[in-house]
């Protein structure tokens, strides 16, 4: 690709793969990152290229003809030369950049090397997706305890099960997918705990009844699950994890409608793995920085405002899929569909879809947002949580602060996890509080919706790669589909949109700051 | 005489100020808009530094600041206010740079600064990059957490006494000689008070305006790298000589000279930059991205090591990058408290009995007003009460 892109699109999901999709029939000229090895996200999550013949693991996918259909478009424009695609780029940052926007990634392809890339466009388009929430209880940093996404994660991604006894629990329809992809390579789940009772679908029928697709895939993992004879138990809930060097048992427990434990109905239960989901919190590292608004979403998490194209408040800043709220793979493709035509229309480009597709576009996303926002209402946190946790309960795994001293900063006058923070070092640790953080908004704020602390570093960068960056001549720039991998090979003044910048050892010559 | 007080802003500069009037017997009120330390206090890095000061004022009140933070260390407890006299090692980037340096630090230990000459750097800092020339070791810098040495000053100004009373603060509320008889908040509640402290950091600028004793106070933004947490291989606060060129600079662009220290929790510190774009809170990447080099240049291993977090604030600086403590002459009652630039917390237990001896009218805990006339608001004014 030797003219600028027309658009970045950060994230290949659903969102992002389907938005890339679009912008490319469309005309423009798109540059796709992904940190992942290989396109599809969470939902369509595949082992490498390479690994694919030897992992098999299309049985645990759904809609896979559309995804091949998306990959095969991509691969058509890569050809063309008007996609430059970026499997292996983490971007840590995103900046306006005159009228556009400038991102800057890691390439890490070559890992433990990490290249510093940037590259410009005059619009930008956020998929980043969303990542399990957490809520701790006694146990819960044991290994072997992981979260329903990584159990799934590493089954779509690599094929392997994390263990041969599994017990899920959390609340939302998305255990159901994980126990029966689990159970499909032989391992045993001895139990789902879904906290949520089914009754409460009951209250909004409506969105039920207008998304049959939504009702066809629920039956067929329940099918599944009574197929391996899976216990579903509904209104019960993984209080704590028990173990040594690795989880041993979980107690599980009823609840009572406020989600407290009922006296006298703890189980225990022997298991090797534990899954746990309590929904997800959107990924939002990169939009904050932007200043894009957010909104408060149904299920408790802040969520990225947008009008009915996917556009953030933020001038030539789009944003598709579960950035917007919790949805599932067919809404997040609609989105990434709709904020392409957006993109399309204000770029001025000239294919942009007819009138009547839009339409369409846009009432399925609304009608499937409308089911998304009844998930999450049948789909609550429970509001009683907390009392699983004793004092000594961690709830900041990396900085290990626990629930008694998160208790004590709120006794003391902190009134939300930026201030925890501040005062317990909770959140300060490797994950940043990306896993603690909805705990700790819970646990201290008790109302309004999480909103994540800003992260002008959205993934873990080396010095190193960083520096490079700047001792990088200013305004060098490279053409995109030349393998260009060190300073050298950029050619300075070319129009060309991608700079990357390759980790050299001999970088000392950098200009005295006076 | 004064007895009530209305402290404006509980960062850790308002906080002081509680914590020594309280001492001193006088009662007091603080106010602030958020909780305790969320301001700039929550932004910086909480060097408390001796070493990248000329002699004059600044340096006369660190010094004295310097051993107020270890008697707060003694009352309160060191590890409530993560106390850590770790000391600083400055090094030079050259041979001119060394000199310049060493003649530096030879006016510094003429106004009573210690400070050890080092050859060979990496007896201090084996990891230190093989090329660099020499430094100066301040064996008195140290550091203290920010939010926590705050909130700990704030509680035990409440333990003394004190009260903590949430608002905005509007206006002053003025008798008919021109002095101040209280605060009005945004909400409408009025403090009654003989004298208010503006203490609002970085926005004591426009707290002065609503008192009606305006002083200039601006930005300017700073952004600190965290990295991943390490075992110990930093010791001390190292920083490269430029910094102390850039902390008494006044040009208008970029500056960058790095600070890096480990902390306890085993994370680097590296800061910061100093740049004035007022109020802009947008991600600057040059400005990380130079921040990186110059701390990998210091020390070659940190090229491997992961940066976890960035973040940035603002400091509140005064035209002539001295802060401003004292009384306003135009409006009797007020007393100004703000300022303090990139130094705000090594200097807030100093200014706080600064800021109480001239409330007491004589000498607290080893501020004497006389002595610290420097820093007066009469410097911004002519003689007719009008800013120059
Ligand atoms: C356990 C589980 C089960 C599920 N089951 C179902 C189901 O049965 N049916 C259904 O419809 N949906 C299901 N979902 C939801 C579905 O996975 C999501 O709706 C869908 O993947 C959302 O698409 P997206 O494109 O918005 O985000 P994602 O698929 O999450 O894609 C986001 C992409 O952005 C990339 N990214 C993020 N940050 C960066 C960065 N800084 N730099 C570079 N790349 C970045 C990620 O690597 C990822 O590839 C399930 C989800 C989970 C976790
Ligand atoms: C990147 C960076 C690094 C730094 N590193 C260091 C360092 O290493 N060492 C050091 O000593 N200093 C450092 N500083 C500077 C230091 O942080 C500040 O000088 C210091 O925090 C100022 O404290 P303060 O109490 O005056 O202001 P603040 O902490 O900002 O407190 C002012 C308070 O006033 C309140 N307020 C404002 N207006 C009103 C109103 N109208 N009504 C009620 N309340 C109001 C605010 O809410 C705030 O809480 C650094 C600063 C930055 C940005």
């Amino acid at each position: 690709m030797t003219d600028p892109a027309d658009l970045i699109v950060v994230g290949a999901g659903p969102a992002g793969l389907a938005a890339a999709a679009t912008a490319l029939a469309g005309g423009l000229r798109v540059v796709l990152l992904d940190s992942g090895t290989a396109l599809g996200g969470q939902y369509w999550r595949h082992p490498p290229e390479h690994a694919r013949a030897a992992v098999p693991t299309d049985d645990l996918h759904h809609g896979l003809d559309r995804y091949r259909a998306l990959c095969k478009a991509l691969a058509q424009h890569r050809t063309s030369g008007r996609l430059d695609l970026r499997l292996e780029h983490h971007v840590w940052s995103a900046v306006r950049d005159g009228d556009g926007f400038a991102v800057h990634a890691v390439d890490r392809h070559e890992a433990p090397r990490e290249t510093a890339v940037v590259v410009r466009a005059p619009r930008l388009l956020v998929a980043t997706g969303a990542y399990d929430r957490q809520l701790p209880f006694p146990g819960w940093d044991l290994p072997g305890v992981l979260t329903i996404g990584g159990l799934q994660a590493l089954l779509k991604g690599g094929g392997v099960a994390a263990g041969s006894r599994v017990a899920l629990g959390g609340t939302g329809p998305f255990l159901l997918p994980v126990a029966a992809g689990l159970a499909a390579r032989g391992v045993e789940v001895v139990e789902v705990c879904e906290a949520a009772h089914p009754r409460a679908w009951l209250r909004h029928p409506g969105p039920l009844l207008r998304n049959p697709g939504k009702w066809a895939e629920g039956a067929g993992y329940a099918a599944a699950l009574v197929r391996h004879r899976v216990p579903l138990r509904p209104r019960a809930a993984i209080v704590a994890a028990e173990g040594g060097e690795r989880v041993t048992a979980v107690r599980i427990a009823s609840l009572a409608p406020d989600g407290s434990p009922r006296p006298g109905t703890e189980r225990r239960v022997e298991v090797d793995a534990v899954g746990v989901g309590w929904g997800f919190a959107p990924q939002l590292d990169l939009l904050v920085p932007l200043g894009c608004a957010l909104t408060d979403g149904v299920d408790g998490n802040a969520v990225v405002a947008v009008d009915e194209g996917m556009r953030t408040t933020v001038p030539g800043l789009y944003t598709a899929g579960e950035t917007c709220g919790v949805g599932g793979a067919a809404l997040a493709v609609n989105e990434g569909r709709l904020a392409a035509a957006s993109v399309l229309a204000d770029s001025r480009a000239t294919r942009v879809p007819a009138d009547k597709h839009l339409a369409a576009l846009r009432s399925a996303v609304a009608r499937q947002r409308a089911f998304a926002r009844a998930m999450a209402l049948a789909h609550p946190l429970p509001p009683a949580w907390s009392s699983w946790l004793t004092d000594e309960t961690v709830v900041c795994r990396c900085e290990e602060v626990t629930a008694g001293a998160i208790r004590s900063a709120r006794a003391d006058g902190a009134h939300d996890h930026r201030q925890v923070k501040q005062l317990t070092r909770a959140g300060m640790g490797w994950c940043q509080g990306r896993m603690c953080g909805p705990a700790v908004h819970c646990l201290t704020a008790r109302r309004g919706a999480y909103e994540p602390a800003e992260r002008l570093v959205a993934t873990p960068v080396t010095l190193g790669a960083l520096a490079d960056l700047d001792e990088a001549p200013a305004g060098t720039t490279c053409t995109a589909d030349t393998a260009c991998t060190a300073v050298t090979a950029c050619t300075a003044g070319t129009t060309g949109t991608v700079c990357t910048q390759a980790s050299t050892d001999n970088g000392e010559t950098d200009k005295e700051c006076s | 005489m004064t007895r009530k007080v209305v402290v404006v802003g509980a960062g850790v500069v308002g906080a002081a100020c509680a914590f020594h009037a309280a001492s001193a017997g006088l009662d007091v009120t603080v106010t602030d808009r958020g909780p305790v330390g969320a301001g700039t206090t929550s932004r910086g890095e909480g060097n408390v530094l001796l070493s990248d000061k000329e002699p004059g004022p600044e340096l006369a009140l660190a010094r004295l600041s310097r051993t107020l933070w270890d008697e707060a260390g003694q009352e309160l407890g060191p590890d409530t206010l993560e106390l850590e006299a770790k000391g600083g090692l400055v090094v030079a980037s050259g041979a001119e740079n060394l000199a310049a340096l060493q003649e530096f630090a030879a006016r510094q230990e003429a106004a009573g600064v210690r400070v050890e000459r080092v050859d060979r750097v990496r007896d201090l800092e084996p990891h230190l990059a093989p090329d660099i020339p020499g430094g100066v070791h301040y064996p008195q810098d140290a550091q203290v957490q920010p939010v926590l040495a705050a909130a700990a000053l704030l509680r035990a100004a409440l333990r003394r006494g004190a009260r903590f009373h949430p608002g905005e603060v509007a206006g002053a509320v003025t008798g008919r000689d021109g002095r101040v008889t209280g605060v009005r908040t945004a909400a409408g509640d009025v403090l009654p008070a003989d004298a208010v402290v503006n203490a609002a950091g970085t926005w004591g600028g426009e707290v002065g305006r609503r008192l009606g004793a305006p002083v200039e106070v601006l930005p300017r933004r700073g952004f600190v790298l965290v990295t991943e947490p390490l075992p110990p291989m930093v010791r001390h606060k190292v920083y490269s000589a430029d910094y102390v060129a850039n902390v008494a600079s006044s040009d208008a662009g970029l500056e960058t000279s790095c600070v890096v220290e480990g902390t306890r929790g085993g994370t680097v510190l590296i800061g910061a930059s100093r740049e004035r774009v007022g109020f802009d809170t947008t991600m600057n990447t040059a400005v990380v991205a130079r921040l990186a080099a110059q701390a990998c240049r210091l020390f070659p291993f940190l090229r491997g090591v992961h940066l976890m977090r960035a973040y940035r604030g603002f400091r509140p600086y005064c035209p002539d990058h001295l802060p401003v403590v004292g009384p306003d002459p135009r409006v009797p009652g007020v007393v100004h408290a703000c300022g303090h630039e990139g130094a705000g917390v090594g200097l807030a237990p100093a200014t706080g009995a600064l800021v109480t001896a001239h409330l007491l009218g004589r000498p607290w805990r080893g501020a004497d007003p006389a002595a610290h006339t420097g820093l007066l608001p009469d410097r911004f004014l002519t003689p007719g009460g009008v800013p120059q």
